[in-house]
């Protein structure tokens, strides 16, 4: 079973305790945008075949979202982090680059 | 190619059959085909196939990074039906499940089409409401299929309890010409009339780039080398992301693990597919007397093939209250697979931003059931440039608002 350290409340939460939640650090757009942004941010996924940067929410725990980073080849778990934070942790890149030297990922700011 | 039939089993049988040739040739890549079509699943050959015999596109080459139909189309639990609400996705499904109905003899290859109907329970009053809705819609679209009473219901399933506390059945959708049939053969069958047309059939070829010059596509480079095209087919299901990238554009689309499960045979004891959306779960019976159980997808993105046992455990809990004799079963094997769900649940059947490719994808949950009818329009697309079938899946639909809604039309048990 997945486990998932939640950040928020220090415990290691089971999948069954949590709620997943997609994609993370989408950019988000408002009132104004044009169509081809409001389909990036309401349809279009990175989908990666590996490390993916995604929310949780310890749904049967403290109730509050985190962020993973975590390998959808491997089920591996590069980390966790909070909600608030903009663009995965220098320490979690690392990783994921340490298991896949060169690996790509998009812009987050 | 030999035909298959009874005096062939005969003639065989009197010389130890010796005389049985290999159903489809592996032959090696050429350098150029006018068609490939990446992904040798039910989805892919189906597309060959009629690209073959209805515009008489032979230079095709369909090549596969695993064996052939080893993706979903070995993987799924084989129901075939067509009651689905929204006008497009009723005309796909139904051209498929017409498709099917012939498709032994057409493709001269038994793929054991069971038309023992398929049959939606009613558990809650929102479902009741839902299914009748369909079953009015589905009049409108010369679907057949109908409203049943709880007591029809157990006159077609004695096994069905009724009276579940949490999950009491208040009737059902049922569609009387649905039914399952073998997952395999029609991987099998398709290849082999693939094949017999000249068509080329290549396994254990995994694409590793798309080739591209001046924004048209000129080929793919593969394990095996490169090779050229004038035309390209993604028709990969859970990896459409991965090979979409390859090609350059990015897809409303998110691949997770969906799974199945069968038990050891029992003795026959239902002879109709039951689908309980509420708990998300289904159950047929096969051939061999397996209960074959199907339950619900995984939340988050996976492509390991394998998904969380915390799921089986709810579809079979949810099966047992409304079929208590499976409690004592012992389950004999379970799997999963990689399903590409788009923003409606509904698939993709489009041009691409690259010239001259073409994407086949976003099936979800529910992709056997439509492979002749996705193929038939697939071809067309590939070959005329449009179809009345594929016209509304196109990619564009999702910046133009135009969505397929059926996730609430069925459920999940897509």
């Amino acid at each position: 079973m997945l486990t998932l350290h939640c950040p928020n409340c220090g415990i290691q939460a089971d999948e069954t305790e949590l709620a997943p939640g997609g994609e993370a650090h989408l950019k988000r757009y408002g009132p104004g945008s044009s169509d081809d942004e409001f389909h990036s941010y309401l349809f279009t996924r990175e989908n990666p075949r590996g490390p993916h940067f995604e929310r949780w929410r310890h749904a049967a725990g403290c109730g509050k979202w985190f962020l993973a980073a975590r390998d959808t080849v491997t089920l591996e778990v590069y980390g966790t982090y909070p909600a608030q934070t903009l663009e995965p942790p220098q320490d979690i890149k690392d990783a994921i680059t340490a298991k896949h030297p060169g690996w790509q990922w998009r812009e987050f700011s | 190619m030999r035909s298959y039939s009874a005096f062939a089993v005969a003639r065989e049988a009197a010389r130890y059959h010796m005389g049985w040739e290999r159903a489809w040739a592996s032959p090696e890549p050429k350098k150029k085909y006018e068609v490939i079509i990446i992904g040798a699943g039910g989805h892919g050959l189906a597309t060959a196939y009629y690209l073959g015999k209805n515009f008489g596109i032979t230079n095709v080459a369909v090549i596969e990074k695993g064996w052939l139909g080893g993706g979903n189309t070995g993987r799924n639990t084989t129901i075939i039906r067509s009651n689905y609400l929204q006008d497009p996705s009723a005309a796909i499904y139904e051209k498929a499940r017409s498709l099917y109905e012939t498709m032994s003899q057409d493709l001269n290859y038994n793929v054991m089409f069971s038309p023992r109907g398929v049959m939606m329970l009613a558990q809650t009053q929102h479902e009741i409401r839902g299914y009748q809705r369909t079953a009015h819609a589905n009049a409108l679209q010369g679907v057949t299929t109908e409203w049943i009473s709880p007591g029809r219901v157990k006159e077609l399933v004695p096994i069905i309890n009724l009276d579940g506390p949490r999950y009491p059945v208040l009737g059902a959708l049922w569609q009387a010409r649905a039914g399952t049939a073998r997952h395999d053969a029609v991987a099998w069958g398709y290849a082999r009339a693939c094949s017999d047309m000249g068509m080329h059939v290549i396994q254990k070829c995994e694409v590793t780039g798309v080739r591209q010059e001046g924004g048209k596509v000129t080929g793919v480079t593969t394990t095996r080398g490169d090779i050229g095209c004038d035309k390209l087919g993604i028709v990969v299901a859970g990896h459409s992301g991965h090979v979409a990238d390859m090609a350059g554009f990015r897809l409303p689309v998110e691949s997770v693990a969906l799974q199945a499960l069968v038990s050891e045979p029992i003795k026959p004891c239902m002879d109709v597919v039951v689908m309980a959306n509420t708990v998300h779960g289904y159950m047929s019976q096969s051939d061999k007397g397996e209960m074959v159980i199907g339950g619900g997808a995984d939340g988050y993105n996976n492509y390991t093939q394998r998904g969380s046992f915390h799921h089986i455990e709810e579809t079979v809990r949810a099966l047992v209250e409304t079929f208590p004799m499976i409690s004592r079963l012992k389950m004999l094997r379970q799997w999963g697979g990689i399903v590409d769900m788009t923003g409606d649940r509904s698939p993709i059947l489009s041009k691409t931003p690259l010239e001259g490719c073409f994407i086949n994808c976003g099936w979800g949950t529910g992709g056997f059931k439509a492979i002749p009818g996705s193929g038939w329009g697939m071809a067309e697309l590939m070959a005329k440039g449009q179809s009345p079938l594929t016209d509304a899946f196109s990619l564009d639909r999702f910046k133009e608002g135009r969505f397929i809604d059926e996730s609430v039309a069925a459920g999940v048990a897509h």
